[in-house]
């Protein structure tokens, strides 16, 4: 019962770990780029949600809604001030800049909104499941994430192979060279990409903090590059791959915390990581890339 | 163009020899920390509280009068040091800070080379101190609040079986951690094996109340800043956890933290030298004539310990004989002697009857205070 807790709370995290990442994989998978920013794109989500719902009482799905349109603009104003400009230059200068752009967002964020923590209050109305008399619980906050996540990767694994943008993305992904001779807007597909990335932010951003809720400039951070961590885990680019790999990585973490060590919790998280890449260095669901000479 | 140019910078530097010449009654005293930046409440409260009580002797109208320049240091040891030359240059006699802590090692080593009084509002470690035999310290040392924590609990008898949850990352949190253990030990106090978190790592804290509820803890000692404290009382109700807590200083502040549900603090103990809700005279008047100063802010346990930096300067200047006109070292052998002398104490906001021995440690006795309500209250 002790390890079906524990295993429980792994994957709540690793839920949440899950939904970032698939902003991540979305973004890289398209744009063939590393929006470092995007952690802290869920924090700026993150205030919008606490400002909108805790701060003003207005309902939370609405609230998740405006945090959504205020995301997905910030994502395609980042996108075309900051990532566009480079387009074509060298992946390192974009890389660099996306880390810039993150360390102006928790500037910006510490300027605007302080840099003292808020507490956010969930967002999840409903109440947890008790079983087995009461001696495993599973918080509602971990079964909405779950279900958010599922339903997110169903979603998108449709819309990219279903649909007309999302086959467009597919072609931008292949070759831009050869997409844009077809007649597809890359730029356009390029920024929806970052739209659907940012947007799923705010998401991320209300569910991680209901269930983990202090709220500060820097919220973002960690959870984004473990999140990032996860995307490579289950082979960035893959979407399936992303859900796969935050979870696992949640469990991971939770599960040496309980039965090795809490100081080694991070160390055996990236060890495995490093196995991981080493054994199957595209990652679990990574596609094999074959590079012709 | 060069010529007038260096005319006029000559009158500025013989205009400034004129001024530090005619500013030479009073005793200038020079604080450091960071009044912007992530640590800001720290240094903007120890500055507001300094500035209150240098009016304050200023106004008794003694033969010592103050004078106080505070820097901004941002919580950043390199801006610290500039902070301090800058403060040299104006004719620092003594300095009251730094606020933080790391600032305030790199800003001592030099204080040392200077032999320039320091006297440490807040910067609690261990390591402040051991820099040199003119560094003092208001704020109690990291180990001592492990110690008196420990004695607290086992004199109390607050909990048989006791959780730790702290943070590897943080000397502060470490320091107080191991003189806890030891004490506890030697006290025969049953501590479970302690749960660590980082910084970087302190998103999820849920399984380390999860490994104090297993393990049967009636009571979590908790000697971490509020921020993770609030995670983890919110933890511990989610899992319908029924258990008490124990914090040290680093707790004062849950109560402010926006959206926090406080009614999970309540019942929550914790050693901490300074309420505001105290109802003695000099508390009373202080945070009186700091909310006027501040537009209604409540002071924290830093502006105490800023206070209580000026309050105990001026005595012991009154005591050494201290005029405007000696020099930095001068002063800082005199006051050396009057700190470390066995009759020096000092009745201040932060404790009553505080002594100071060689090594610069201070030795007070903390309150124990429990939150009712909303509220600190005295918890004996």
């Amino acid at each position: 019962m002790q390890f079906l807790t524990y295993l429980v709370r792994g994957i709540s995290l690793g839920s949440v770990y899950a939904l970032i990442a698939l902003g991540y994989t979305m973004v890289y998978g398209i744009a063939r780029m590393l929006n470092f920013a995007h952690g802290d794109v869920i924090m700026v989500g993150g205030y919008v949600v606490f400002f909108a719902f805790c701060k003003s009482g207005i309902n939370p799905l609405l609230s998740i809604l405006i945090a959504m349109a205020a995301c997905t603009l910030l994502g395609m104003t980042i996108e075309k001030v900051a990532y566009k400009p480079l387009r074509g230059t060298p992946s390192l200068a974009v890389l660099i800049t996306a880390i810039g752009v993150s360390y102006f967002l928790q500037n910006g964020a510490m300027l605007l909104w302080k840099s003292d923590p808020k507490s956010f209050s969930s967002i999840v109305g409903i109440s947890g499941l008790n079983l087995f008399d009461g001696r495993l619980q599973i918080s509602a906050e971990t079964i909405v994430t779950i279900i958010t996540c599922i339903v997110i990767m169903i979603v998108l694994m449709w819309f990219v192979k279903k649909t007309k943008p999302g086959h467009a993305m597919q072609a931008v992904s292949e070759d831009r060279g050869a997409a844009q001779l077809m007649g597809i807007n890359v730029n356009g597909i390029i920024s929806l990409t970052f739209a659907i990335g940012s947007a799923l932010a705010a998401i991320a951003g209300a569910l991680l903090l209901s269930s983990y809720p202090t709220l500060m400039p820097t919220t973002g951070a960690m959870p984004g590059i473990k999140a990032f961590t996860a995307a490579v885990f289950g082979g960035i680019g893959s979407i399936p791959g992303a859900f796969l790999g935050g979870i696992l990585l949640g469990v991971i973490e939770n599960l040496s915390k309980a039965y090795i060590s809490t100081q080694l919790s991070d160390a055996i998280v990236f060890l495995v990581l490093i196995i991981i890449l080493l054994v199957k260095p595209t990652g679990l669901l990574g596609k094999k890339a074959t590079v012709k000479v | 163009m060069k010529k007038a140019l260096s005319l006029v910078l000559t009158a500025a530097l013989a205009a400034s020899f004129v001024m530090s010449a005619s500013a030479a009654e009073v005793i200038k005293i020079g604080g450091i920390g960071p009044v912007t930046g992530p640590a800001g409440i720290y240094g903007s409260s120890v500055k507001n509280a300094m500035e209150i009580a240098v009016d304050e002797v200023n106004a008794m109208g003694g033969d010592i009068q103050f004078e106080l320049q505070f820097e901004d240091d941002t919580h950043d040891a390199e801006v610290s040091v500039n902070a301090y030359n800058t403060l040299k240059d104006w004719g620092m006699q003594i300095l009251g800070g730094t606020v933080t802590t790391n600032p305030c090692i790199a800003v001592g080593s030099e204080a040392v080379a200077d032999n320039m009084f320091l006297l440490t509002p807040s910067a609690s470690s261990q390591d402040v101190i051991d820099t040199g035999d003119n560094i003092f310290q208001v704020c109690f040392t990291d180990p001592n609040q492990g110690l008196a924590s420990a004695d607290y609990i086992s004199s109390q008898n607050l909990g048989t079986k006791i959780g730790v949850i702290y943070n590897s990352g943080d000397a502060y949190s470490t320091g107080i951690l191991n003189t806890f253990l030891a004490k506890a030990d030697e006290l025969g106090l049953d501590v479970l094996e302690p749960q660590a978190f980082t910084d970087d790592n302190s998103t999820d804290l849920t399984t380390q109340v999860q490994a104090c509820k297993d393990g049967g803890a009636d009571l979590i000692f908790l000697p971490i800043y509020y921020t993770p404290a609030s995670q983890i009382l919110k933890a511990a109700s989610d899992m319908d956890y029924e258990v008490k807590f124990f914090g040290v200083d680093g707790m004062d502040g849950i109560l402010d933290v926006e959206g926090f549900d406080t009614s999970l603090a309540e019942g929550v103990m914790l050693l901490t030298p300074f309420v505001a809700t105290a109802t003695d005279d000099a508390t009373v008047a202080f945070v009186e004539a700091y909310k006027e100063k501040t537009d209604g802010q409540i002071p924290n346990q830093f502006a105490a310990d800023g206070y209580d930096v000026v309050m105990a300067l001026y005595k012991a200047c009154t005591e050494a004989g201290i005029t405007a006109d000696m020099s930095a070292s001068d002063v800082c052998d005199a006051l050396k002697e009057v700190f470390t002398s066995d009759s020096f104490s000092v009745d201040g906001l932060t404790g009553s009857g505080m002594t100071w021995d060689a090594s610069g440690a201070v030795s007070k006795a903390p309150h124990g205070m429990v939150i009712e309500n909303g509220e600190y209250q005295p918890m004996d």
